[in-house]
This record gives C-alpha cells, sequence and structure tokens, in this order.
C-alpha cells in the first residue's frame, strides 16, 4: 500500500480536527474493509485517522425505548453483549455472522455503516430497525442515511459516535453467503415493531441496502412465513453476478424473509 | 516514520516503521518471529492469525502503528521450552497438520476459540474455523484435534 | 516388506518428525529466509489478456527512492521457459511450441503476463516504483473459451499456432471403435466440462536467486516440489548454467499440489537478477498475484459416447477432448490431457475398443498443468458420470452395470487397449466395502425422511482407478517425455550407527521426514529417532526428480529399499568378517547379524562402527565407510483405485447442497504410515469436493479478465462446507516394486468428484434435472430446478 500519516486522537473532537488537517485523509475504524483496500491500492488516503483510542466511542448501553452502540465497538462484542442479546437477540446474532471471528473481533458497527459496502451485513439492521446514527454533527435516521453504494449521508469530515437501535417486539436476521466471500450474497433482516413491519435486504440491491416494501406490506397484513413466499420480488434492480443471478436474488429475499419471520423473536 | 512499542510473547520490543507497515510484517522483518505467515491479500485465510490483548486476529489486516502499546502472542510464544500448548500437542496426536504453511494461523484461532466457549460440537467448530483456510487436511484432524485441544485445555 | 508390529515401523501411525517445528513456527519456508544484503523484486504484470507492448517508459520509476534497478524485455538476454514433454499430433508433426521469456518482449497474452522486473531496497518501494513504469498497449482482441479456441475468427494468441492449435492427438484403434459401436444395443452420450481450477497452496510461490561473485556459483530457493528438475531446467535451458555452479534449495514448502512441479520464469528471473545487480534478489507472490501467474489445473471439455450390448456389457468408447493449455506451455501441460488421460479411459472397466481424441489449445490465460491427479480426475469424472448415465437410460442398477464391467479379481495383470497394463486390483472389494460402510442399502429410507423436511438427498458413486508413479523413463521417452521418471535415493550409515537419509522426492506436508525414518528404521533396526531424512537440496541429495504423481513412496521409497539392499549387503559381508563366517550363512534381521544355526551374532551398530573404523576388516575385499546410494526405475505406473461414495442434502429452496456423508475405500497398496494415508485421503476429498461444488476458475469472455482473482471470489472448501470423511483401504500389492506400495496423494482429488456430482444429480432425479456442470453452485442448482421445472410445466 502507499505510505500514509498517522494519527490516533483520544476524542471525537481531537479526530474531527485530524480529519480537516489534511486534504486527503480517511478514518480507519476496525480497518477490516480499509486495509485490504490499502493493500490493493485501491485507495490512496494521505493520512489516516484511528480512532480505536476514544473511549467516548465504545460501549454498549441500554438507553430509553432500546438500546446505544457505541461506533468502534467490535461485531465481537455486539454478539456477545447481555444487554444486546436481551433487547434484540436478532441483532447479535447478525453480529456474530459478520465475517469471520478474528474479523469480528477488530471490525466495528461504525466502520460497516459508515463504508456502506453493498454486501456488508450492519445497513439491513439498521434500516429494518429504524435505527438512529448519531454522528460528530447530528442524528441521522436510517431511512436518511444509505445513499447508495458506499455511499452515505456523512459529510466530510463528520463522524459516526453511536448507533441508538428501538427495540422491536420480534426481529430476525436470515444471511445467505456468497460462498467465497462470506458476505451476505442476499441478507434479511425483518422488524416488527408497533409501527409495522419492516425488512430490509442486504447483498442483493445494485444500490445496496433497501427496504423491500412487497414484503413489508404482506407481512404488515399478515406477519407469517406464508405471507412472506407469496411475495413475489422483481429482479429488476438486483445485483447479477457470478454467484447469483439478479432473479436468483429477487428469488431468494421472499425464501430468507420467510425464514426470518419464522425465527422472529 | 513512527515508533511502535509492544510487548511480543511476553517481551517488550520498540521500532521505528513506516506507518504502512502491517502488522504481520512488523513481525516477520522486524522481529524474524517468521511463525506466522501471510497466505492471502484479502484478509480470508487467517495464516496470519496472532493474538492481541488475547484475542485472535488477522495480522495481516491491522497495522502495526494499531498495535501500538498491545499485548501480542504469536506462535512462537505458545510452546514452553519444548513442552507444546495442549492444542499445539493436539495438532500433532491428530494429525492435524501437513504443509504446516496454515498451521500457526490455525492454531492461534483454535486456542481463542475453545477459549470463549469450553464444549463446542463439530459443527461449532467448523464454523469456528471459517476464518482459516486449509489446503491440505480436509479439516478432517483439524477439527479432531481442536476437539482434543479443547479438552485438554479445560484439564488443565 | 510386511507390518513387523515394530511401534515405529512399517504400518504404524507414528507421529511426524516434522511437527514440532511446524507447531512452534520454526519451519523455514522460502519467505522466511532472509539473506544477506536482499533485495525485494516486484513483478509489473500486465493489465491485459492481450495487448501488443507499444512503449515501456521506466525513467521516472528508476528515479523513485529506493529503487535497485529495473528490468524490461529488452534488457532480458537469457533463454526462454523450456516444456518438458513433447506431443505430436495425429499427422506425426510435433506440438507447436512458443517461445515463453521471463519478460514479455513485445505482445503480452495473459492477464498477470511479466512486463517488468523492479527491485527494490524493500518490497513497498519496489511496488511504489512500478507504478510510476509507463507502459502502453495497445489492446488486442482475446480468446479464453476452451470449446472456441480453434473456431474460425477466434483471436490468435501465437502466430505459429494456426486455430489456437497446439497438438491434435489420438490414441486407440478407432476402426475397432467404429464397429463396435455399428453392433451397439445402445449408446450412451454425455458433454463434460471441467472446469479451470487454480491449485492454491497455502504458501505463495517465493524464490531468492543469490549469486556468489567468489565462486560464480548461483543459489537459487525456491518453492519447488522438484529442485533438481528446476536446476536442470533452468540452468541448461533458460540461463545456460552449469549444474555444479548452481544450487537449488527447496526448503519447507507449504503445500503444492502439482503447482510447484514446474519450472516459473519468475526463478529465472530472481537468479538472473541476482547476478546483475550483485546482490540476493527475493520475490514473493501475493495470492491475487497467484491467481495470475501460478499454473491452473484442469480445463478440460469433452464429448464422449459409451456402446453398451444389450446385457449392458460395454463395447467400446470414444472420447473427444479439447484441453486449454493457457497462453504458455507449462512443463508438463502437454501429458495432462494425453498420456495421463486418455490411458485412463478403460478404468476399471473391460471395455474392450477405446479411441480418444485430444485437441490442445491456446488461450489468453495462465497456462493450465498438473493439479493433483491431473488427467486422471478428469477422465474419472468423464468415465463415472458416463457409466452413471448409462445405467439411468438402460435402466440397469448403477452398482450392477459397474460390477458387470469390472475387470475381474483374476484378470491381473490387464491389459487395457489404451496402452496400459494394470498389475493389480481388487474393485469388488472396495466397492462391496464402500457400500456396506456407506450403508447403501438403507438410503432410500434416508431420502424418504429428508423429502419429509422438504429436502432432496441423493447418494452417487463412482468407482475409479489411477496410474501413479510415471515411468518407466525408456516408455515415458518413448512418449515425449524430455526428463527420466527414476528416483534416487541415499543411506548414510553414520559410525554410530544413526542414518541420513537422502532423497530425491521432496515433502511439501506429505510427511517424507516420518514415513521414509519409519521404512529405513524398521529395514535395518535402528532406533526410529536415529534417522534422519533429508530432502530438497541440490548441493545435499545426489540426484532427484521430486515429488508429484503420488509417486514419493513407489518410486521414491523404491530407491531406498534398494540402496539399504546395497548397505545390508556390504555390512552382511563385514559382519560375516566379524563372526568369522561365510557372508552367505550370516542373516540379517531386527537390527542384528548372525550366523545360522549358531548363536554367534553381532548388531547393525558395531558393524557401522567398524566400517568406520576398519581395524579388523576384510579391507582387500571391502572399501571402508557404508553410505549407498541407488536410483531406481520403476517397471510400471502403479495402479491405485478404488470405491468413493458421497451423500448429499439439497435445498431446494435456495440450491444448496451440503454434503451428508462420504465414504472413500481406496486400493493404495502397502501402507507404512496409516495416520499420513488417511490425511492424504481426506484432503484430496475436500479437494474434490471443491471441485464438484465450490471452486471454479472463471474468465470474462470479452475482455479475458480473471473474475475469480481472489479469495473474495474464488470459493476454497472452509471447515464447514464439509464433513467428516469415512476412510478406509482394501489392499492389494504393486506386484512390480518392492515395497508394494501404489501410492496415495491423489486418490482422493480423482474419485471424489463424479462421486459428489452423481450424488447431486440422484437427488435432483425427482424433480426432472438429468444433467448439472461443476461446480455445483446453489444459482446452479437452482436454476436446474427452475428449468425442469418449466421443461415438465410445458410437456
Amino acid at each position: 500500500m502507499n505510505n500514509f500519516g498517522y494519527h490516533r486522537p483520544a476524542s471525537v473532537a481531537d479526530a474531527v480536527k485530524a480529519l480537516g488537517g489534511s486534504g486527503d485523509a480517511r478514518i480507519v475504524a476496525g480497518g477490516q474493509t480499509l486495509l485490504p483496500t490499502l493493500r490493493a491500492r485501491l485507495a490512496t488516503p494521505s493520512d489516516l485517522v484511528d480512532l480505536r483510542a476514544i473511549a467516548e466511542l465504545k460501549g454498549i448501553k441500554a438507553e430509553g425505548d432500546g438500546i446505544t452502540i457505541g461506533a468502534m465497538t467490535p461485531h465481537a462484542e455486539v454478539a456477545a453483549s447481555d444487554v444486546v442479546k436481551g433487547a434484540i437477540p436478532a441483532l447479535a446474532y447478525l453480529a456474530d455472522h459478520i465475517g469471520d471471528r478474528q474479523v469480528r473481533t477488530l471490525g466495528t458497527i461504525g466502520g460497516s455503516l459508515a463504508n456502506n459496502d453493498p454486501a456488508a451485513c450492519y445497513p439491513s439492521a439498521v434500516l429494518a430497525l429504524g435505527a438512529t446514527i448519531r454522528t460528530s454533527k447530528r442524528e441521522i435516521k436510517a431511512d436518511d442515511f444509505f445513499q447508495g453504494l458506499f455511499t452515505t449521508a456523512l459529510e466530510d469530515g463528520e463522524i459516526i459516535t453511536a448507533v441508538h437501535f428501538p427495540k422491536p417486539e420480534k426481529a430476525a436476521y436470515e444471511k445467505f453467503v456468497q460462498p467465497a466471500s462470506r458476505f451476505a450474497l442476499v441478507g434479511v433482516f425483518v422488524a416488527k415493531a408497533r409501527e409495522g413491519v419492516r425488512v430490509a435486504v442486504t447483498g442483493a440491491g445494485q444500490e445496496g441496502v433497501f427496504r423491500a416494501r412487497e414484503l413489508e406490506q404482506a407481512l404488515s397484513a399478515n406477519f407469517s412465513p406464508d405471507a412472506a413466499k407469496g411475495v413475489k420480488v422483481a429482479a429488476g434492480n438486483l445485483i447479477s453476478d457470478l454467484h447469483g443471478t439478479a432473479e436468483y436474488r429477487a428469488h431468494l429475499i421472499p425464501v430468507l424473509t420467510a425464514r426470518a419471520v419464522a425465527a422472529a423473536k | 516514520m513512527p515508533t511502535v512499542k509492544m510487548t511480543v510473547n511476553g517481551k517488550p520490543v520498540s521500532a521505528e516503521v513506516e506507518a504502512r507497515t502491517l502488522l504481520v510484517h512488523f513481525l516477520r522483518e522486524h522481529l524474524d518471529l517468521t511463525g506466522t505467515h501471510v497466505g492471502c491479500d484479502t484478509a480470508q485465510c487467517g495464516a496470519c492469525t496472532v493474538h492481541v490483548g488475547g484475542k485472535a486476529v488477522k495480522s495481516c489486516n491491522m497495522l502495526a502503528v494499531q498495535a501500538d502499546g498491545a499485548e501480542v502472542t504469536t506462535i512462537e510464544g505458545l510452546a514452553t521450552g519444548d513442552t507444546l500448548h495442549p492444542m499445539q500437542e493436539a495438532f500433532r496426536d491428530h494429525h492435524g497438520l501437513q504443509c504446516g504453511f496454515c498451521t500457526p494461523g490455525m492454531v492461534m484461532s483454535a486456542i481463542d476459540l475453545v477459549k470463549r466457549k469450553a464444549d463446542l460440537s463439530e459443527a461449532e467448530i467448523r464454523a469456528g474455523l471459517e476464518g482459516n483456510i486449509c489446503r491440505c487436511t480436509g479439516y478432517h484432524n483439524i477439527v479432531k484435534a481442536v476437539q482434543a485441544g479443547a479438552a485438554a485445555t479445560r484439564g488443565r | 516388506m510386511a507390518d513387523t508390529g515394530n511401534p515405529t515401523g512399517i504400518g504404524a501411525s507414528v507421529k511426524r518428525k516434522e511437527d514440532f517445528r511446524f507447531l512452534t513456527g520454526q519451519g523455514t519456508y522460502t519467505d522466511d529466509i532472509k539473506r544477506p544484503g536482499q533485495a525485494y523484486a516486484y513483478i509489473l504484470r500486465s493489465p491485459h489478456a492481450h495487448a501488443e507492448i507499444v512503449k515501456i517508459d521506466t525513467a521516472r520509476a528508476k528515479a523513485m527512492p529506493g529503487v535497485v534497478a529495473i528490468f524490461t524485455g529488452a534488457d532480458y538476454d537469457k533463454g526462454g521457459v523450456p516444456c518438458g514433454w513433447q506431443i505430436h499430433s495425429k499427422d506425426g508433426s510435433p506440438m507447436v511450441e512458443p517461445p515463453h521469456f521471463p519478460l514479455c518482449k513485445d505482445r503480452v497474452r495473459h492477464v498477470g503476463d511479466q512486463v517488468a522486473l523492479v527491485i527494490g531496497e524493500s518490497l513497498a518501494q519496489a511496488r511504489d516504483a512500478a507504478e510510476a513504469i509507463a507502459v502502453t498497449y495497445k489492446e488486442l482482441p482475446a480468446i479464453v473459451s476452451t470449446a472456441d479456441a480453434d473456431k474460425p475468427g477466434a483471436a490468435q494468441v501465437w502466430p505459429d499456432a494456426k486455430n489456437n492449435t497446439c497438438f491434435d492427438w489420438h490414441l486407440g484403434d478407432k476402426a475397432a471403435v467404429d464397429a463396435a459401436f455399428a453392433k451397439a444395443h445402445h449408446v450412451t452420450k454425455i458433454d463434460i466440462v471441467n472446469q479451470r481450477l487454480a491449485p492454491n497452496a497455502m504458501e505463495p510461490r517465493a524464490a531468492i536467486g543469490d549469486y556468489d561473485r567468489a565462486t560464480g556459483e548461483y543459489t537459487l530457493y525456491t518453492t519447488s516440489q522438484n529442485p533438481h528438475v528446476i536446476r536442470l531446467l533452468m540452468g541448461a535451458f533458460v540461463l545456460q548454467i552449469p549444474e555444479h555452479k548452481l544450487r537449488v534449495v527447496a526448503p519447507d514448502v507449504g503445500g503444492g499440489f502439482g503447482s510447484k512441479i514446474f519450472h516459473y520464469s519468475e526463478e529465472a528471473l530472481v537468479t538472473w537478477a541476482a547476478a546483475k545487480v550483485r546482490r540476493p534478489v527475493k520475490w514473493t507472490s501475493d495470492r491475487s498475484e497467484a491467481f495470475i501467474s501460478d499454473a491452473q489445473g484442469r480445463d478440460h471439455v469433452s464429448h464422449a459416447e459409451l456402446a453398451l450390448d444389450k446385457d449392458g456389457k460395454f463395447l467400446a468408447l470414444r472420447v473427444s477432448t479439447k484441453a486449454n493449455m493457457g497462453a504458455y506451455l507449462s512443463t508438463f501441460a502437454p501429458c495432462v490431457p494425453t498420456y495421463l488421460s486418455a490411458t485412463l479411459l478403460a478404468g476399471v472397466y473391460t471395455t474392450p475398443a477405446i479411441y480418444a481424441e485430444v485437441k490442445a489449445v491456446f488461450t489468453n490465460t495462465v497456462a493450465v498443468d498438473a493439479y493433483r491427479g491431473a488427467g486422471r480426475p478428469e477422465t474419472t469424472y468423464l468415465l463415472e458420470r458416463l457409466v452413471e448415465k448409462a445405467a439411468r437410460e438402460t435402466g440397469i442398477d448403477r452398482v450392477e452395470l459397474r460390477r458387470k464391467n469390472f475387470i475381474p479379481k483374476d484378470a491381473f495383470p490387464y491389459q487395457t487397449p489404451v496402452a496400459l497394463q494394470y498389475d493389480s486390483g481388487d474393485y469388488f472389494s472396495t466397492l462391496d466395502i464402500a457400500l456396506k460402510r456407506a450403508d447403501w442399502a438403507g438410503f432410500e429410507a434416508r431420502r424418504a425422511e429428508a423429502k419429509k423436511r422438504g429436502k432432496l438427498r441423493g447418494i452417487g458413486i463412482s468407482t475409479y482407478i489411477e496410474a501413479c508413479g510415471i515411468a518407466p523413463s525408456a516408455v515415458v521417452g518413448s512418449l515425449g517425455a524430455r526428463a527420466g521418471l527414476y528416483e534416487c535415493g541415499s543411506i548414510r550409515v553414520h559410525p554410530t550407527g544413526s542414518v541420513t537419509v537422502f532423497t530425491g522426492t521432496h515433502s511439501h506436508g506429505q510427511g517424507h521426514e516420518t514415513t521414509f525414518a519409519q521404512l529405513v528404521s524398521d529395514t535395518l533396526g535402528v532406533p526410529f529417532d536415529s534417522v534422519e531424512v533429508s530432502h530438497g537440496d541440490t548441493n545435499k541429495i545426489p540426484f532427484g526428480m521430486g515429488t508429484y504423481g503420488s509417486r514419493s513412496l513407489a518410486v521414491g521409497g523404491s530407491a531406498l529399499v534398494k540402496a539399504m539392499d546395497k548397505i545390508i549387503a556390504k555390512a552382511t559381508r563385514i559382519a560375516a568378517h566379524l563372526m568369522e563366517a561365510s557372508a552367505a550363512d550370516v542373516e540379517f534381521k531386527n537390527g542384528e547379524f548372525s550366523v545360522k544355526g549358531t548363536d554367534k551374532k553381532v548388531p547393525f551398530g558395531q558393524v557401522a562402527l567398524t566400517a568406520y573404523v576398519p581395524h579388523n576388516y576384510p579391507i582387500t575385499e571391502l572399501e571402508p565407510g557404508l553410505e549407498e546410494t541407488a536410483f531406481y526405475d520403476p517397471l510400471n505406473f502403479t495402479y491405485p483405485g478404488g470405491c468413493h461414495i458421497c451423500e448429499v442434502e439439497i435445498d431446494p429452496d435456495t440450491g444448496v447442497t451440503q454434503v451428508a456423508k462420504f465414504t472413500a475405500v481406496d486400493d493404495i497398496g502397502r501402507v507404512i504410515n496409516p495416520m499420513i494415508v488417511e490425511g492424504q485421503v481426506h484432503g484430496g476429498v475436500v479437494q474434490g469436493i471443491g471441485q464438484a461444488l465450490l471452486e471454479n476458475c472463471a474468465y470474462d469472455n470479452e475482455s479475458g479478465q480473471l473474475l475469480t482473482g481472489s479469495y473474495m471470489d474464488y470459493t476454497m472448501p472452509r471447515a464447514d462446507d464439509v464433513p467428516s470423511i469415512d476412510v478406509a483401504t482394501h489392499n492389494t500389492m504393486c506386484t512390480h516394486n518392492p515395497l508394494g506400495s501404489k501410492g496415495v496423494g491423489e486418490v482422493g482429488a480423482i474419485g471424489s468428484p463424479p462421486a459428489v456430482i452423481n450424488a447431486v444429480l440422484d437427488a435432483l432425479l425427482p424433480v426432472g434435472v438429468k444433467d448439472i456442470t461443476m461446480p455445483a453452485t446453489p444459482v446452479k442448482v437452482w436454476q436446474a430446478i427452475q428449468s425442469a421445472g418449466s421443461a415438465k410445466a410445458a410437456e
């Protein structure tokens, strides 16, 4: 990889300052996606701002109607957290199925969301649960946050600090892995809340994570696996690649949704 | 160039490195700890697995500067003299290695796996080794070794 | 040779000697070696599948920090990398053999082709500089498809290879086959694709070139399965360095599976460059670089037809295959689809007439060469899919059809119509044992139970034979091999009775340091711990052909037996002298020489000491010392075989195939270490499952780009993709080597793919799917179910 300056600020304020200080600085959170990208020389930042020393970005707590997870909390901690398992077991399950054990030890929720890889797991949970992303500047609703492939509402120099998840009545995540990378070929997060049912799909959309409205409608009327199975998803905007055609992904979405509905708790 | 300081296999070390130096290259090139291997460049194969702060990570997917101040354990730090760690012993007893290249990462990963949960089923072991690729053994004897290594570690 | 009950002897599952160093991180792989003053090489590779090199501007790069030197094709003044096997076409003409220079002169022919060598003080600096090299390419149309390569209009890879054809070869009696087909009761036809695979030894290739100005000696450290072969090929053909000035060391090597047999141009480049820059030069491949520079495997497209009589007896077989060579001819590439493939078309069956045609084609892809099994997996897959299809079409039970056509146990030695003579085998027994272990009889109940859970369960079988220990030299020479295929072994008995074994084979996971020590310690009666096995260094080992084709024990082990015969013969004469007896009356057993019918005896260790301290010694008849070398050239191939049975369960909603159960019963001849043997089968079977269900090198037809260039897209089998494997052996002895051993390295990868795919098709039979290509990925299985469904609906 190309060389770069390295900064390890101890506060969010210092991190924001470090980011603003150079032309092409990038944040490194867990680094589990960024490091391979740098190694392949697909990104050549002038500076890396490492958030690992910022204590205020870490930790999981119950808050209000749900839970709040610090941006620098690794997947392994979310997966093992009694707070998460108690409030939203589907979220702990999802965290436990990202990458592999070594990756989960370093990879963080903030990094995953800021990167918004179209095959990442977390965006589906954030979107389906209607979570709120807290940043160094503001709060952003999940529906406004994801804006296409590797694109989010985050502005330059804006840092995710935490994510707040409201507790649903029940929820589940079903991940169908791309066999080589083990990313999601299709991942479906189903959440049933007072406001209705939300179904978010990752891995499949050409524009990244999206809500499957036709499935949400069907499940709002009848929250049952059969209701999900009966829905036909259009393949038009879905990804086609070596590991799955758009039609295959379109087929998998209701299949996985039905499984998630059956598993929801 | 940044200076990194860390404790590797119980010994304090420090060196000036380029910021872009991966932890695995720091271990191999600067400390001559060549037991940690590099088998891919996409953080998939796990041959580079070491423990940082007591947890298994892929040292090819972490910068040396990110490990500044950390306690690092590599495959070289497991045995006590000629006495192997029970997991190493189990790999030998059960022929859990052939060419030996993935082995250091596999053993470091297995130790971390059985530490997190004591009594693992075959399916849990197989799932738990997702981050380590072996081309020689077909995993059959690795699974047996991890089962035995888990039992021996518990017994210790 | 027989199992002796010795706990460290032949037949014992002795723990491996090599494991302590590997388990403690003390193995020495090539990239672990640091030569004093070493510089680092980075190879700038072509981003295009096919292009003219218009201009290379290195000026800016040469000025970058830490750059030691930059070389391009214009600077390279030595030879090209040779091919080690020459095939002649039907018309008698030799194959087209294009030049393969380590750095391209004017054209690149695959993504990854080598454009410039950049040497830096550090790898990062070398790579930084490589990025600053400006190469102007004129892109050309590319051809990557095996099936289309020889069609009109396809891009031409080499001017001399018309229609991209390297050779057009055949084997067998075409007239006899045509006559048999004319009177066939039934003909089964099949089209088979054996997809391209990337071998993916976990250790990426690496090479260090070193040049000693004082002595004029070159040393190459390299990730090789056969250092002497590399010395010969690189020294004699590429760099013109005589053997006595060139040392090749293959230290610990992290897996090979065939991919580290070949002489690669990077080896020549670092050796050549070391003398130019007068520093050791190290090159280590990245994984993504490995995908575009390591020789790949398989890539055959075939059509086959089997003629049967009304009772289901096979009358004749004809096969037509196109084999993709890639852009260059790798070391053994031409023999894979021909002499390692077509010669096995009889399989375990009595098919009396066989005719095979093989056309080898060039494409704009990485070179293809031997990968675990090399030719035999392709043939086995074709045959066992064909036999399965014939059973379905004729309504004869698939196990019965196989039995009906097996070569009977009393028919050995058995001459096939495609050149080979099988020496031994017992296909009925391996089949019966496998059927029992797999509970074949109870399968339908398991299928019914799975159906209740909404799953499609299937069972598949493959009965296979393969040929190992390729030899004799005279025969392979007549077939086009440009090397001998013997092996060399040396036994050095030290004065105190310990033994160093020098073998020309190379261990890169197979455990030779243990197996050969068992063989030698048991035969000479010296303690297991007193035997050390040395391999992998041309300055230590007299000579060697290396390890591939499951040859190490059958050929290399036999060489050691021959060397030990010489040791024992000499030691017997020394012992006879010490015991004042006639050598004819002295026998050697359990490490002791004794005089028949007396209580006189002298231990092996005392004889060894006497040989080196010859105070009381028959010095006029015998030289002092106790060290012997033997070269063993086998009389025939060896023929492992067996039966593999796979059981799968398919989720029709997702197309996911789970291997529920796998049973392998193999006949591999004499076993020295059962633990190691089982490990070889486990690994081979999982590579076979990988081929059947997961792995594929996919190229984009238009751009020629490799689409599966990393572990993000090339699916390596992981622990949770596969089950534990039930392994057993039922061994008949090889009749022509002193050990009776046949070889085990490749059986797993050869027998398994058709068992898996036959199981998949068996599972899919109820939903009307009749064919599927490897790898049977979830999307492919799902699509097959969908199209079978719509075909049914249309009926």
